[in-house]
């Protein structure tokens, strides 16, 4: 669904990772593991589409990921229910049920989603993945602010996708327990390079 | 596309969502202008139209920082960017969310305000058409200054500072039309420039500033 | 050998290097030269005196205001379709001086207006654009200097900078159409009869060019120190890289 090889990706114009490689196939995940700064964020936004690649290339279809990220992107004065209809519009599916009740949002479909709790702008804000209907999640930082149950919901979440032919790329920490690959970030650290390329010909 | 357009209103009409601040600072703006000019009636009418392009104008720059920077905030502006719509179509929607939350309300309630400021009785339809055609460039325009500077803490001066020299030929033009209009004289070719200039950048623009949305978005 | 060489950083640095000393001897003898040429030894103007004088500042620097802009124009477009590095700050550099010269260009004729006019500014078609040049020069200039980022601040001055160029020519024939003005005639043109007469043109056409010197000359040194602020963070970076 997505192969990688040889990425790098800076941030600003810094240079953070180099020779990434790696392919995830319908119904695999992939786990990003690395400390604070190592550039999962910025891995994930690459392969988004959100931001150029350094070097190196990325075979997928970019209209085939459906991005999350730290912020929720959810709008405070509109309902639960108003949010998710929104973003299924956009991206052209009908029905929000299924991710209401993928994520136990049923019972708060009609509150402003200013009045939830962090945790549960969190579920909204991941349930909205289910509604984009795309088959590649790109997933930052999936669990933050999350409690356990709601940890499991989401667990369960990303497991009917991938049964169903989806993939997940996702940087986290907690152990979800799903089963999935999981690559360490830590190697591929841009070292100094030998070229100026990079630096724009100022060295 | 209408669904993102349905939503920017809902998110302008409900609480906090900014609906009528505009409005309400083309009042002010209008009230202010005798109380330092004078109030000799003569005087006003001369510079009604003018007050009022400005005051609009004004009114449309105060709320340009609101037009981005809250989907920044709170990360819509990234989901948005890795979903099917064009950057392009994105940016025209949020331009014309812009202009009928704030640039009709404007062109509706100038003819009052213009009571206030003794227009001449010709200048009524003058100022409203040329409102009506002249305020989308200053909503289109205004997207482009707010895509430059979205990324920025503090952007609200500077947009402002960025977007003004670009309003120029839209406000001679469209007051002009308008005085004009007030003074009995022939007001059509100013009014033609200035739809000249609204049709080019609702045409043109939008390919600018979502260049510069994506280079703030990276 | 082509001139894409120049883009480079260091191969730019080394050759401005060399060419820059001469260039400034050859500005600052052209502009001395020609402003006392001009000053003392033309005869003063039947209609307008002494005052006339001031064109030997008036018009270069106004000349050099347009052309700066003209030339952030073609930097930026370079910037964005081949990515040198040393075009966008070229165009960062050049926006200064384009704004001081509009200044310059501003104050002399407000100077010059004064005895000519009566007054010292009016809302002529050619000041008001000069005026409204020298807000776009501003905000050129402040967005640059918002932005930390080096390679976005570059591509958003160089898409501003495209964009304003078009405001530019539409706010000129606004202004254009807003009111008739007082200004003279181009003070200089190939295609009319009524041309400043020779004997105060020739100080003119060398203050021209001590002043297209000078541009360069500020251009290509300011140039070459972003270049060497970009270089020192450049190393900083890699310094706290190999920690």
């Amino acid at each position: 669904m997505i192969e990688v090889r040889d990425l790098g990706v800076s941030r600003g114009a810094v240079p953070v990772l180099r020779g990434v490689g790696f392919s995830v196939s319908a119904g695999e995940a992939l786990i990003l593991q690395g400390p604070n700064g190592s550039g999962k964020t910025t891995l994930l936004r690459t392969l988004a589409g959100l931001q150029p690649p350094l070097c190196g290339e990325i075979r997928g279809d970019p209209e085939d990921c459906a991005y999350a990220a730290h912020a929720d992107g959810v709008k405070l004065t509109l309902t639960v229910a108003e949010n998710l209809e929104f973003w299924a519009r956009v991206f052209g599916v009908t029905g929000i049920a299924r991710a209401l009740t993928g994520f136990d949002l049923e019972a708060l479909q009609d509150r402003v989603a200013g009045g939830l709790s962090a945790g549960q702008r969190r579920r909204l804000s991941l349930a909205r993945l289910m509604v984009t209907g795309r088959r590649l999640w790109i997933l930052d930082e999936p669990t933050v602010s999350l409690d356990a149950a709601s940890v499991q919901l989401f667990a369960s979440a990303v497991r009917a996708h991938l049964r169903g032919g989806g993939a997940a790329i996702m940087a986290t920490h907690i152990d979800l327990g799903i089963e999935g690959r999981v690559l360490d970030l830590a190697p591929f650290k841009a070292r100094l390079s030998q070229s100026d390329a990079d630096d724009g010909g100022f060295l | 596309m209408i669904a993102l357009l349905i939503r920017d209103l809902q998110l302008a009409f409900r609480a906090g969502g900014g609906f009528g601040l505009g409005l309400a600072f083309f009042l002010i703006v209008t009230v202010m202008v005798p109380f330092a000019v004078g109030p000799d009636a003569a005087g006003l009418a001369v510079i009604a139209p003018g007050v009022l392009w400005l005051g609009a104008l004004l009114a449309c720059l105060l709320s340009l920082d609101r037009l981005l920077s809250l989907d920044w905030e709170d990360g819509s502006l990234d989901l948005l960017a890795t979903a099917p719509l064009p950057l392009e179509g994105v940016l025209s929607i949020k331009a014309l969310a812009h202009w009928l939350t704030t640039g009709l309300p404007l062109v509706l309630a100038a003819p009052v305000l213009g009571v206030l400021l003794h227009l001449p009785a010709a200048g009524y339809i003058w100022i409203m058409v040329s409102l009506l055609i002249g305020t989308p460039a200053l909503s289109v325009i205004g997207t482009f200054g707010a895509a430059l500077t979205v990324g920025l803490k503090r952007g609200g001066l500077l947009l402002s500072l960025l977007v003004m020299p670009l309003y120029v030929p839209t406000l001679i033009f469209g007051a002009e039309a308008a005085r004009r209009g007030a003074l009995g004289l022939a007001g059509e070719t100013p009014l033609l420039m200035l739809a000249g200039i609204t049709l080019g950048t609702i045409a043109l623009l939008p390919f600018a500033s979502a260049a510069v949305l994506r280079v703030n978005l990276r | 050998m082509s001139i894409w060489e120049y883009a480079n950083p260091k191969k730019f640095l080394r050759s401005t290097e060399r060419v820059l000393p001469p260039l400034w001897l050859g500005s600052a003898v052209l502009i001395t030269g020609g402003l006392i040429w001009g000053f003392f030894f033309t005869p003063d103007d039947y209609r307008q005196g002494a005052t006339v004088k001031i064109i030997y500042l008036h018009v270069p620097s106004a000349l050099m205001a347009i052309n700066a802009w003209f030339m952030m124009l073609v930097a930026s477009l370079i910037w964005v379709i081949r990515r040198h590095h040393v075009s966008a700050l070229a165009a960062r550099a050049a926006a200064p001086v384009g704004l001081v010269m509009t200044l310059i260009a501003l104050l002399t004729g407000a100077i010059w207006g004064q005895p000519m006019w009566g007054t010292w500014w009016a809302w002529d078609p050619r000041l008001t654009s000069f005026l409204v040049l020298f807000l776009f020069y501003l905000g050129y200039i402040a967005l640059w200097q918002a932005i930390d980022d080096p390679d976005t601040a570059a591509d958003l001055t160089s898409i501003l900078c495209l964009v304003g160029s078009v405001f530019a020519v539409l706010s000129r024939y606004a202004v254009n159409f807003w009111n008739q003005g007082l200004h003279q005639g181009a003070s200089l043109s190939l295609d009319k009869e009524e041309n400043v007469a020779d004997v105060f043109a020739y100080p003119l056409y060398v203050c021209m060019a001590g002043f297209i010197l000078l541009f360069i000359v500020l251009v290509l040194y300011r140039t070459g120190t972003e270049i060497r602020a970009r270089r020192m963070s450049a190393l900083l970076a890699r310094e706290r890289m190999s920690e």
